[in-house]
């Protein structure tokens, strides 16, 4: 039976850019067939998870207002029910890493991270988080948030625009559409 | 202005020399804490606008910028150095002005200096763990000294906090405690959705009622000042961009300016007219920001959606010119990066009707809310005294009555060709803060009106030939960004990269500010005094 | 009156057949749990759709869209949060007070399922109908309280703890002055029954029967009950702006769904309790001596003009909500005992002056 279905009704699947590597997972998935009962529930859960993410409220620099700008009335992030933000760690889905990590930050976003339920999932926004952008040869920078913790996307920019915020959350979407729900919890998300 | 120096020339010793129209007093380290008390005390030095910690190689140095509030344009500095040792000392001068507690923490974190008779010698970016002092050009920078901490700094309530104090003509090394036995303490932060970035306070509580507040910084501290050391000139611009990102654009145009003034390059006239005016849309973007954020630490969150949707039209005219929206990247040293945009004053032009008509809105819907009055009138007053002596430049200082407009006192660019007021409000509370931000936006406005049509034509850019190199020296160019007085300090040795680089965040005051006036308010207040203030994290922690 | 569909004859019917078919005993208990789960599903289906509402809302008011991408005009996202919190991880809290903590949001939650149940949905569909139950409904939503002092107590935490005694502070205040302007109706009324409230409005709703003193008591309840429900410029327990998330901050997945799917019930118990003592419930306009006009109303189904009403009163909330900033600690208070309090106590006095007279 076909489940795992990567199309979501925000954008055109044509759209998106690096559809292979979803559907590479999805042929894995689908290789030794699925039960169309657990299938079933499998996808209609996920329609749930996916449509539903709620971000911590984590800012550290620029990217934060680039953020606050996704949530305002321009570019309203609201559109694909994304506006829940909540401020505890414990209610949140993912966490949008918005600007550079500082070695004294470090342990701090780690401890949020680890106070997050399960499933979580975790967001680099911008150069600072993915790499150290422009501050990368200080000596109180972390080298990209993943030295820390496992990232699911990276959305590029210093600061990215706000429809790249929103271009990445929509790749989230899609990645957690496409997830083995009963695997849970402690699989590692997607296929690497 | 000749008097004071001759005067402490001759009383303390001192070698005095001349920079750029600026005298400079080079004084011994047991000199420093009494020629100081005296300027203040017979000369009125009541500000203290920097101190910038130096090292000179074999020595280490401290640069103090003072200022008179009566009489604030012309600049004074002393230096003073000590030798280079594992204790490295110099008598403090934070029972003078009250700005000098953070900017000395400041020195010690970076360049290892102890200040005698300090009440309060923590690091004040780095952990408390880290070794070495950053900015000291013998500073180890191996990562594997200081790796990435796995475990939160251990931060007791009961924490210690060290100083010296001389008695008797002996070093005495202390500690007392930061709070009291029984107190209950609350963490503000560093992830907290109302410290605008990562802002760490402890706050002492008596039921809902704040007794003191304890800053905790460098949750964003990226090192700017030592990546600075590293980069050519036009690479550093990139990084003054991202201390305030909100005044990123004026911030820019400091650095610039500093450089054009130690190159002697001339600018054209057209680059200043739009630098001018991306400042004031800058200003504007920001001070929307800042009110928004302030309504929203009030509880109202639709205020901040309204001031966001205002500032979208602002970045839709940066983006349209410059290219990028939050980082306009725009100002490059010589002039601006590129010609405006066949739509700019058109859309500009549109833009300053909306601008005032959501003025309008934005008064009706939320200075005049019962509530909202309730709430900001009366609470948090900061004295005229407090602000100069804390060094809270901007809008927080104007609301206290203390006039500190850079565009007024040292007009750069543009600003002493058209008319516009410095907005002072004598009170000093918490009301004053928000609506004062709120009238600025209306002087910007009327700034920019006054400009777009006067852009002149002509070149945008007189590029500097080769790579920019500044002679060597030492150069300060103060500017006001939406938040106070943000200044530049360069040394330079005559190379294509600085020795050191300086920036005065106007936000790191602030802080103290709110530190002096939360006490005595409630949990709600504070969060709102925190928001009135309007600080940018990033830009303290740099 | 008479031509008003009444839901009676359906719960009668299904009675009548239960008996038939199980006998007197099995028949109780059938319908016990049968009008169980209906309460359940109806509150939770409720609570869903306010939530949607809400964000629609606000959406509007903040010149937003809001959510429109999940079913046509983003009608299931509620459903899909549901779903979400569902799944989420129940996190056990280290060192904190493990029962009181599983237990506060269910307390919090059956306090409102409670309340919930006391409202005269229709004409004819009433769960809980006794001789007190104005006095009932004060009781048992004031249970809610408890739940959230456990929470914010049991969470071993700083910020839930503020949370949790400011909530307390709050809740014990504005109950009094939500007492007292229902007192105000129950002193014109002079009954206690929720339904012969209902019914004593046929003629005309309250608001308007009872002149200037129950419009009085009806500003009173919708600004008491506002901070009842914990929601801006009241909603200090959870000041998200000071507290982080108040005292739910250290819960997670569907123990933190019940904490928020009772904050949107609570709205709709106040909004509807606003709708039954003083626009009349279930009850169509009727104006004394406008005979046809008051025919005319009757054609319309009882539970719209419920639903009405109360979604009236939940606009009018919602509206307060998302335009006003938040009140400080001292204010709350002060607005309460020396504000809200002395006008009701007065406004009490008054109504019984005009009904004696």
């Amino acid at each position: 039976m076909e489940v795992k279905d990567i199309r979501i009704p925000n954008m055109k699947y044509e759209d998106f850019k690096d559809n292979e590597y979803l559907e590479e997972y999805v042929d894995e998935l689908r290789k030794n067939g699925v039960n169309i009962f657990v299938g079933k529930i499998n996808d209609f859960l996920n329609w749930g998870r996916s449509n539903s993410v709620w971000p911590l409220t984590f800012a550290t620099s620029c990217c934060g207002i680039e953020f606050m700008c996704v949530g305002a009335a321009h570019t309203d992030f609201a559109r694909f029910g994304w506006e829940v933000t909540r401020n505890s760690p414990r209610q949140a889905d993912v966490v949008f890493v918005c600007g550079t990590i500082v070695h004294k930050m470090a342990p701090v976003l780690k401890r949020l991270y680890e106070q997050m339920a399960e499933p979580k999932y975790v967001m680099a926004i911008g150069s600072c988080a993915i790499s150290g952008g422009p501050f990368k040869n200080s000596y109180h920078v972390v080298k990209g948030v993943q030295e820390i913790i496992p990232v699911d996307v990276f959305i590029p920019g210093c600061p990215p625009r706000p429809d790249a915020i929103l271009y990445g959350m929509m790749q989230l979407s899609r990645k957690i559409k496409v997830q083995n729900f009963f695997k849970l919890p402690g699989q590692p998300e997607i296929a690497e | 202005m000749k008097e004071p120096i001759e005067k402490i020339a001759e009383l303390y010793n001192a070698e005095t020399t001349e920079n750029g129209g600026r005298y400079e007093l080079t004084l011994a380290k047991e000199n420093i804490h009494d020629a100081a008390a005296y300027l203040k005390r017979e000369y009125g030095y009541d500000f203290l606008l920097e101190m910038v910690g130096m090292d000179y190689g074999d020595t280490l140095g401290v640069i103090y910028y003072l200022s008179q509030s009566t009489n604030p344009a012309p600049l004074l500095v002393l230096k003073t150095s000590t030798e280079k040792s594992d204790y490295p000392e110099l008598y403090s001068v934070c029972d003078l002005w009250d700005s000098a507690e953070f900017y000395e923490r400041e020195v010690y974190d970076f360049f290892g200096i102890m200040f005698i008779n300090h009440p309060d010698m923590r690091r004040i970016f780095l952990r408390s763990d880290w070794n070495g002092y950053p900015l000291r050009k013998d500073y180890d920078a191996n990562p594997e000294l200081n790796p990435i901490p796995h475990r939160n700094e251990f931060l007791v309530d009961m924490e210690r906090v060290p100083s010296i104090t001389m008695s008797m003509g002996k070093e005495i090394e202390t500690t007392r405690s930061l709070f009291d036995h029984d107190e209950y303490i609350v963490n503000f932060g560093p992830q907290h959705p109302a410290m605008h970035g990562v802002l760490h306070l402890r706050v002492s509580l008596d039921g809902e009622v704040v007794k003191s507040v304890d800053p905790n910084f460098g949750y964003i501290h990226r090192g700017v000042e030592k990546l600075c050391e590293r980069y050519t000139y036009p690479q550093i611009l990139h990084l003054t961009d991202r201390l305030d990102y909100l005044s990123g654009t004026i911030n820019r145009h400091a650095f610039c300016l500093c450089c054009e003034k130690a190159l002697g390059l001339e600018v054209p006239e057209r680059a200043v007219y739009i630098r001018t005016i991306f400042d004031e849309l800058t200003r504007i973007a920001s001070h929307l920001l800042g009110w928004g954020s302030m309504c929203m630490d009030m509880g109202s969150i639709t205020a901040f959606i309204y001031g966001m949707r205002d500032r979208e039209k602002i970045m839709d005219i940066f983006e349209e010119t410059a290219g990028g929206r939050l980082m306009a990247n725009y100002s490059v040293i010589g002039g601006v990066a590129n010609d405006i945009h066949p739509n700019f004053v058109k859309r500009v032009k549109e833009f300053i009707p909306y601008m005032r008509k959501m003025m309008k809105e934005h008064h009706l819907f939320f200075t005049g809310n019962p509530i909202a009055r309730g709430r900001m009138d009366g609470i948090g007053y900061l004295s005229k005294e407090k602000a100069i002596s804390i060094g809270a430049t901007g809008p927080g200082g104007r609301a206290s009555g203390w006039r500190n407009d850079i565009r007024k006192i040292e007009p750069y660019a543009v600003y002493d060709k058209v008319d516009f007021e410095e907005v002072i409000r004598a009170d000093g509370l918490t009301f004053d803060r928000y609506v004062i931000r709120l009238d600025e936006i209306e002087q910007s406005l009327r700034i920019i009106e006054q400009l777009i049509d006067r852009i002149p034509e002509g070149a945008f850019l007189n590029k500097p030939k080769g790579v920019v190199k500044l002679p060597a020296g030492e150069y300060f160019q103060r500017v006001e960004n939406a938040r106070g007085q943000f200044c530049v300090h360069i040394t330079s040795k005559g190379d294509a990269k600085p020795y050191r680089v300086k920036f005065r965040s106007p936000c790191l005051t602030l802080v103290s500010a709110l530190k002096e006036v939360a006490p005595t308010h409630k949990i709600a207040d504070l969060i709102m005094l925190g928001a009135s203030f309007d600080y940018v994290i990033p830009c303290i922690d740099r | 009156m008479q031509q008003m569909i009444s839901l009676q004859d359906l719960t009668l019917w299904i009675d009548e057949f239960l008996r038939n078919l199980f006998g007197g005993t099995w028949a109780l208990l059938i319908e016990f749990v049968l009008i169980g789960l209906a309460l359940l599903v109806a509150y939770a289906v409720l609570a869903l759709f306010l939530i949607y509402a809400e964000r629609k809302i606000c959406a509007f008011f903040q010149c937003r869209i809001g959510p429109n991408r999940v079913g046509i005009w983003g009608i299931f996202q509620s459903t899909a949060d549901m779903i979400k919190i569902l799944l989420k991880e129940l996190i056990r809290i280290n060192r904190a007070d493990h029962f009181l903590f599983r237990i506060a949001s269910f307390i919090v939650i059956i306090g409102s399922i409670c309340t919930f149940a006391a409202l005269p949905f229709a004409k004819g569909i009433q769960v809980l109908d006794f001789n007190i139950g104005v006095f009932y409904i004060l009781a048992i939503s004031s249970l809610g309280v408890v739940g959230i002092l456990m929470a914010g107590w049991s969470s071993n935490s700083k910020y839930t703890m503020i949370g949790a005694m400011r909530s307390g502070a709050q809740l014990l205040s504005y109950e009094l002055s939500c007492g007292l302007s229902l007192l105000a109706v129950v002193v014109l009324a002079g009954t206690m029954q929720v339904s012969q409230i209902v019914e004593q409005q046929s003629d005309l709703w309250f608001i308007f029967k009872g002149h200037i003193p129950a419009c009085i008591a009806f500003v009173t309840y919708l600004i008491a009950g506002h901070a009842e429900t914990n929601r801006g410029p009241f909603d200090l327990p959870e000041a998200e702006s000071e507290l982080t998330a108040g005292y739910h901050t250290e819960y997670s997945g569907i123990q933190f769904g019940f904490f928020y799917l009772a904050e949107y019930l609570n709205m709709f118990i106040i909004a509807a309790i606003a709708a039954t003592m003083f626009l009349g419930g279930w009850m169509p306009l009727h104006i004394p001596g406008w005979e046809s006009f008051n025919k005319v109303m009757d054609y319309i189904p009882s539970f719209v003009w419920f639903f009405g009403k109360t979604g009236f009163c939940i606009f009018l909330a919602l509206w307060v909500r998302w335009s006003f900033p938040r009140l400080r600690i001292d204010q709350l208070l002060n607005l309460e005992w020396k504000i809200l309090m002395p006008i009701c106590l007065i406004n009490l006095l008054l109504m019984s002056v005009a009904v004696i007279f």
